[in-house]
């Protein structure tokens, strides 16, 4: 069920002072859906997350020995590390409800522009 | 036959194929998959798909030179590594050597949310990665259909697998997809209109609590290949296809000799035994000695240093050799010495192709001159007719193939006297046909040989009664009574009769000569006699003749005497008057 830590890069000690959030994206270069899935996780982390998240976009196209490491099949793939269980989100996030869900955000905690 | 196809592509370009090095499948596929494009493996649970596509990465890498990726969606690469292992493929060394990769997708869908479109490019990049970091000209999919399973979204997934397989195709890579087959579909989320190249179809069968297990290619685009199915089997080697009729009847043929073991048998063939890589039959009921006729030969050719390899379906070989021990066929020796190599086991403990296969690993291992195989009847226990048939068929070509001279034993039923037909027709097969059977009568039976036919030589057409004493076979010879051939103590009675016979004639011969020896002696005795008579006559005659010449004289001395006393004036008157 739950994939090996993913090491982080930025911050060796996530004991406290580490953000609340860790996320990593994983994207296919420049395409549609890729470039749909950064904005909406971009615009999602702003409205909901503000100061409490880390978002890390990679690119397999240009490491794609992560594929395989990090087991992907479907891209745009977002990949929950913290807080909670790792959690794997397909597609390119459009549907802000599952991904909300999927985050644990409550859509009336942020921004009154909820769906 | 890769290289045929490609060292030619002048004229009509043949399609190129990528052998698949699994034992029999090249002859099937006329000489491998489709190079550089998908072919689908698809089955039920149990046969062996995974196995198969394995052993192509494999065969490939060892074989070919080829290195392979795998990427199994539903084992992890050691679960593979451990699975395969007892088959002697090291998955470990050959990812340490560059040549295999190994990937596992993990699918689960209770770790995936779908938030939105997407595709599977992540599977591409994978795939794409493992096959450029090893340079690969092989890969295979197990089973690529857990994807649905994973991602509900079905429509970006079928779109998403035929751009897999056309991607592939365009890499060139030849790739094994295998899929579990579906309800009245070859594979169940119908990935068959996908791989249009070639699908191969394998099925697992049980019938009369036999398992077997068979291959079928359903379609081979742009190419001839076989249609039929094909059993196959899961060996210790990896798998075993055994093609049944690609095999033509184009074998070499041999000119020599090979004996009966028996010299009165040989004597009955024209040519005084058998032809070296011919099959042979021996039919009989019950307690005919069939056995102990094929140890004879078996111990024959182990005689002239060839190799004899001897498949007991009934008896275990301690019993063998025991019981052909007390008829003075010594097979302890040979089996001592490695040139009689003895198989046993119930024919019910595996299926017919297991059996077969089981043959040809031993045939090459051992690589004998002779088969023996007894009895052959008993395979019918674990096959209907037909299959018993056409795995004999395959065995026997495979034998011929190989030179090598086979002699089976068969059983039938007594009772309908002459049974011409062998339970498995098999006898059409063979060249030469030996029947022995039981001649019953005047309340004992004595065993009888004949030979049915001898392809290719002139045979004897007697009905020989043989008996086996402590010291082997022996065939007796012909003996005639006014009723046709007699036999056992028919036959003793006919012998003791003519022995009488020739006793009185002989008797007979001898009176005569002694009579005629009476008679000269007779005659004999008779001339002496007569001999003795003129003798005794002539001596007589004789006798009297001397005294009537001496009278004679005294008479003519006595005249001279007067004369001188008395002057011969007065002769003729007084004679007395002298006196």
């Amino acid at each position: 069920m739950e994939p090996e830590p993913f090491p982080d890069f930025l911050d060796p000690t996530p004991a406290d002072n580490g953000p609340e959030y860790v996320l990593h994206l994983y994207i296919t270069g420049a395409t549609v859906n890729s470039t749909r899935a950064v904005r909406n996780i971009k615009d999602i982390c702003e409205q909901y997350l503000k100061g409490r998240y880390e978002l890390l976009i990679v690119d397999i196209f240009q490491q794609p020995e992560l594929a395989q490491q990090e087991d992907l099949i479907g891209v745009p793939t977002l990949i929950k590390l913290k807080p909670g269980l790792v959690r794997r989100l397909v597609g390119d996030l459009s549907d802000r409800e599952r991904v909300l869900k999927a985050l644990g955000l409550n859509a009336a905690d942020g921004a009154p522009g909820h769906e | 036959m890769q290289e045929n196809t490609l060292s030619r592509p002048a004229a009509l370009p043949q399609l190129p194929k990528s052998p698949t090095g699994i034992e029999g499948l090249d002859e099937i596929t006329e000489g491998g998959l489709p190079k550089g494009r998908p072919t689908l493996i698809c089955g039920s649970a149990g046969c062996g798909k995974t196995l198969m596509g394995i052993e192509f990465l494999v065969r490939g890498i060892q074989e070919f030179d080829e290195p392979g990726v795998l990427m199994a969606f539903e084992e992890t690469g050691e679960e593979l590594a451990a699975n395969v292992a007892s088959l002697g493929f090291d998955l470990k060394d050959l990812q340490e050597r560059k040549m295999l990769r190994v990937d596992h997708v993990h699918v689960d869908r209770s770790e995936i949310e779908e938030t939105g479109e997407y595709d599977l490019e992540g599977l591409f990049i994978r795939l794409g990665y493992a096959i450029d970091s090893i340079g690969a000209k092989r890969v295979v999919l197990d089973t690529i259909e857990s994807l649905f399973s994973g991602f509900p979204n079905q429509g970006v997934l079928r779109s998403e697998i035929r751009r897999l397989f056309r991607w592939l195709k365009d890499r060139g890579v030849t790739t094994v997809i295998t899929a579990e087959r579906g309800d009245g579909t070859l594979t169940r989320q119908g990935l068959e209109e996908y791989v249009s190249d070639c699908v191969i179809l394998l099925d697992n069968r049980v019938i009369d609590q036999i398992t077997t297990r068979r291959l079928r290619i359903v379609k081979y685009r742009g190419s001839t290949h076989g249609t039929n199915e094909y059993p196959y089997l899961i060996t210790e080697d990896g798998i075993s296809v055994l093609p049944v009729t690609s095999l033509r009847l184009e074998h070499e043929v041999s000119n020599n000799i090979v004996s009966s073991g028996i010299p009165a048998l040989d004597e009955m063939f024209g040519r005084r035994g058998f032809y070296q890589g011919s099959s042979v039959l021996i039919t009989g009921t019950a307690g005919t000695a069939k056995t102990t006729l094929a140890s004879a030969f078996a111990e024959k050719i182990c005689q002239q240093g060839q190799r004899c390899l001897f498949f007991a379906f009934e008896e275990s070989p301690q019993q063998l050799i025991r019981n052909m021990g007390s008829v003075g066929i010594d097979l302890q020796t040979h089996v001592r010495e490695n040139r009689l190599r003895i198989e046993a086991s119930r024919p019910t403990l595996n299926g017919l192709e297991q059996h077969l296969v089981t043959l040809h690993r031993l045939v090459k291992e051992f690589r004998p001159d002779a088969v023996v195989i007894d009895p052959i009847t008993n395979l019918i226990t674990v096959g209907n007719v037909s299959e018993v048939r056409s795995m004999l068929t395959r065995l026997i070509d495979f034998l011929k193939v190989s030179g090598i001279t086979a002699f089976f034993t068969a059983l039938v039923n007594g009772g309908a006297g002459r049974a011409e037909m062998t339970e498995e027709g098999v006898s059409s097969l063979v060249d030469t046909w030996i029947s022995v059977r039981d001649l019953e009568g005047i309340g004992e039976r004595n065993r009888g040989l004949s030979i049915l036919k001898s392809r290719g030589m002139a045979h004897s057409n007697q009905v020989r009664e043989f008996i086996v004493t402590d010291h082997g076979i022996e065939l007796l010879d012909v003996v005639l009574g006014p009723t046709g051939i007699v036999t056992g103590a028919g036959r003793l009675t006919q012998q003791l009769e003519e022995h009488a016979q020739t006793l009185a004639v002989q008797q007979e011969a001898e009176r005569r000569d002694r009579e005629l020896e009476r008679r000269r002696r007779m005659l004999e005795a008779n001339i002496a006699n007569l001999r003795t008579e003129f003798e005794s006559v002539e001596e007589e005659l004789r006798q009297i003749s001397t005294h009537e010449q001496s009278r004679q004289q005294a008479l003519t001395t006595g005249k001279q005497r007067i004369t001188a006393a008395n002057p011969p004036a007065q002769t003729a008157p007084t004679p007395e008057s002298g006196q």
